[in-house]
């Protein structure tokens, strides 16, 4: 969802950080995701190749996307799928519409898919008179709640169950005060189920889409794609380019990959592998663009192209953990939607590569080995060229520049600095100073590296 | 066209050609040893699974019949377990018909040890929905049919044609509410997975 708010990230997560004890369970429980990770991980020796194999693939594709894309298509066609081609979300959204509206369709259940946030598609249909229902149940729950999801895997991790009770007491008839996950997810199923039955379309992502044979498979734990697409007249697929593997065998890789890296399964429930349409019925398959192509350009940061939406450098990151998915701004949060973003909108986004510590967390996890902190290091150097940089630091840095800039001013610099840390640690830390809000100030030193080479010179004369 | 404009966005700014990996390094390196039925049983319990090794239809039967009260709809894609609706008679019925099975038992012909997964293709499904839909879900296997991890399943599928399959772990589930985990999601209540020894 887009930015209503037209706050920044360092104040969304401000916002946030208001709630400590939640700031900590939120933080907590992401780690513990994280932990199942590692087990899951470690547990497969030839875990690195693994990851360095899946990185290959993905390489050999970006390389060759022209010749997959167009194989892909024929080959899907060749299998009674439609395939159409949108350049940007305003075109995916029209076509998703018309399909619909051809039918004469004006409810529609739709399984997990991000692109379809960065569309907006559920926004524009509503305007068209559309309904759609969200039938993960995550984002069932933000839905329900008027919010975006606030991770790509895990759609409502910000939120407690009590809260959740309350949504299902006031929307779905839930006993009040009742927030018991058994209870509440029995619910959601009695609710949803009637709702798969009485859908006439369903819209599906893709998590992997093959070149060779021209099917499509979605990853699920619940199996709602499933209960959506069989029991619907029309299955409606949306995808980004970049989901493209040359052959059915690399699925194994990367199925391999994708659930031990998000929640540490060893594969989720539903692996489904949609090939032609059933009798009687149509599979739609919608190619979106939106700016991927301007990014696969973008030499050093075609690589986030890689990305399997597996959610585990949002886990891992310090900066997520603390600051949560909203604080983003943007439909994917965390490292990886950090890099995505500024390719759509540099100046909506600049703020998002600064939101890290660039400890590289992130990279070391990413299942196809993306370099996610290299590439936010690298934003941070184009937005500042281009003249985006975020507010917050603009002063800063200016002044930093400038310091920088003049060997007197940076050595008496230096030592007023620790004149200031030692004695009057409320002068840094103040709203005036913007780096200190984003940065854990270090303990002041005794004396400076400056006077403590020249000492050390003196000593050795 | 959009699909030429992307097409050709694309073609002017994919990097230069580098290969695909060869897989035959790491899938030799997967080959595990050991018992892929005891392996099987381990994973597939941990994601929810009921594993039971048994010797022939007559032992599936016995359990079913202790889990399963008579009078609820039950379907079987097995043509040894007949005391039920046999899928291939009410393949032709509308989807929707299926909202109040009960069980439905499917055979698969590959499962995967490393985790617990069942690979049924519409063919042993009957009706795409079938095993999502039903309130509880039965697959048979055959002790043979199960591979060590998915670089053999997928060696065994090969080429081969479908319109639509399906790797299958686990009772449907959800963890979205504060990461508990809670059986039956959307899809079946339970995975009873018969292991023909
Ligand atoms: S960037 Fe890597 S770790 Fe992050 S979601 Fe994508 S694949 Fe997963």
């Amino acid at each position: 969802m887009s930015n209503v708010t037209g706050k920044s990230h360092p104040e969304l997560a401000a916002d946030f950080n208001k709630d400590e004890p939640r700031v900590d369970w939120h933080d907590e429980t992401l780690w513990w995701v994280r932990a199942k990770r590692d087990i899951a991980a470690h547990k497969l020796p030839e875990w690195e190749l693994l990851r360095e194999t899946a990185s290959q693939i993905k390489h050999n594709v970006l390389s060759n996307l022209y010749t997959y894309l167009q194989q892909f298509e024929a080959n899907a066609q060749k299998n009674g799928v439609v395939v159409h081609w949108a350049a940007d979300a305003a075109e995916h959204n029209q076509i998703v519409h018309k399909l619909l509206s051809d039918k004469g369709i004006n409810r529609m259940v739709k399984s997990k898919s991000m692109l379809t946030e960065e569309c907006h598609l559920n926004e524009y249909l509503k305007e068209h008179g559309i309904d759609v229902i969200d039938s993960d149940l995550g984002e069932r729950i933000v839905q329900l709640a008027g919010e975006p999801p606030s991770h790509i895997v895990l759609p409502c991790i910000h939120k407690k169950k009590e809260e959740i009770g309350d949504i299902f007491h006031e929307h779905l008839g839930s006993a009040k005060g009742e927030s018991d996950p058994k209870i509440l997810t029995e619910t959601a199923r009695q609710h949803l189920r009637e709702v798969f039955l009485t859908r006439r379309a369903a819209l599906t992502g893709v998590n992997f889409a093959v070149a060779e044979t021209g099917e499509f498979v979605i990853c699920t734990n619940e199996g709602n794609a499933d209960m959506g697409a069989h029991l619907a007249e029309i299955h409606i697929a949306s995808m980004g380019f970049e989901k493209i593997i040359p052959e059915r065998k690399h699925l194994g890789v990367f199925l391999r990959l994708l659930t031990r890296s998000a929640t540490g399964q060893p594969i989720t429930t539903y692996s489904s592998h949609f090939k032609k349409p059933q009798e009687g019925r149509e599979i739609h398959i919608v190619i979106v663009d939106n700016g991927r192509s301007i990014q696969l350009g973008r030499e050093d940061f075609r690589n986030s192209l890689k990305c399997i939406r597996c959610g585990a450098c949002m886990n891992t990151c310090p900066v997520y953990r603390k600051s949560g998915g909203h604080s983003y701004h943007t439909a994917i949060a965390g490292p990886i939607g950090s890099i995505l973003a500024p390719n759509l909108d540099m100046k909506k986004y600049a703020d998002l590569p600064f939101a890290s510590t660039l400890c590289g967390s992130c990279s070391n996890v990413c299942p196809v080995k993306i370099n996610i902190h290299e590439q936010l290091y690298a934003w941070r150097q184009v937005i500042v060229k281009e003249g985006y940089s975020p507010a917050s630091k603009t002063a800063a840095m200016k002044a930093m520049a400038f310091t920088l800039s003049s060997p007197v001013l940076y050595r008496s610099a230096g030592k007023m600095g620790r004149v200031v840390f030692k004695y009057a640690p409320f002068a840094v830390n103040n709203k005036l100073n913007p780096w200190y809000k984003h940065r854990e100030m270090p303990k002041a030193p005794e004396q400076s590296f400056g006077e403590w080479y020249s000492k050390r010179k003196e000593g050795q004369n | 066209m959009s699909r030429e404009k992307i097409l050709a966005a694309i073609k002017a700014n994919q990097p230069e050609k580098t290969d695909l990996p060869d897989l035959d390094i790491l899938n030799a390196l997967t080959a595990t040893e050991g018992s892929l039925v005891q392996q099987y049983t381990t994973i597939a319990s941990a994601g929810g699974s009921f594993v039971y090794e048994v010797a022939d239809f007559e032992a599936i039967k016995s359990i079913l019949q202790k889990e399963f009260k008579p009078g609820v709809k039950i379907i079987s894609g097995i043509k040894e377990l007949k005391d039920y609706t046999f899928a291939e008679d009410v393949a032709h019925e509308l989807a929707h018909s299926f909202a109040d099975v009960e069980l439905a038992i499917l055979p698969s012909y590959l499962g995967v040890a490393e985790n617990g997964a069942l690979w049924l293709t519409e063919t042993q499904m009957n009706v795409r929905v079938l095993p999502f839909i039903s309130q509880h879900l039965a697959v048979v296997i055959n002790r043979n049919d199960l591979m060590p991890t998915m670089a053999q399943a997928y060696d065994k599928i090969g080429n081969a044609d479908y319109g639509y399959g399906a790797f299958i772990s686990g009772p449907s589930k959800t963890a979205d509410i504060e990461q508990s985990l809670v059986i039956g999601a959307h899809g079946p209540r339970s995975l009873s997975v018969f292991i023909l020894t």
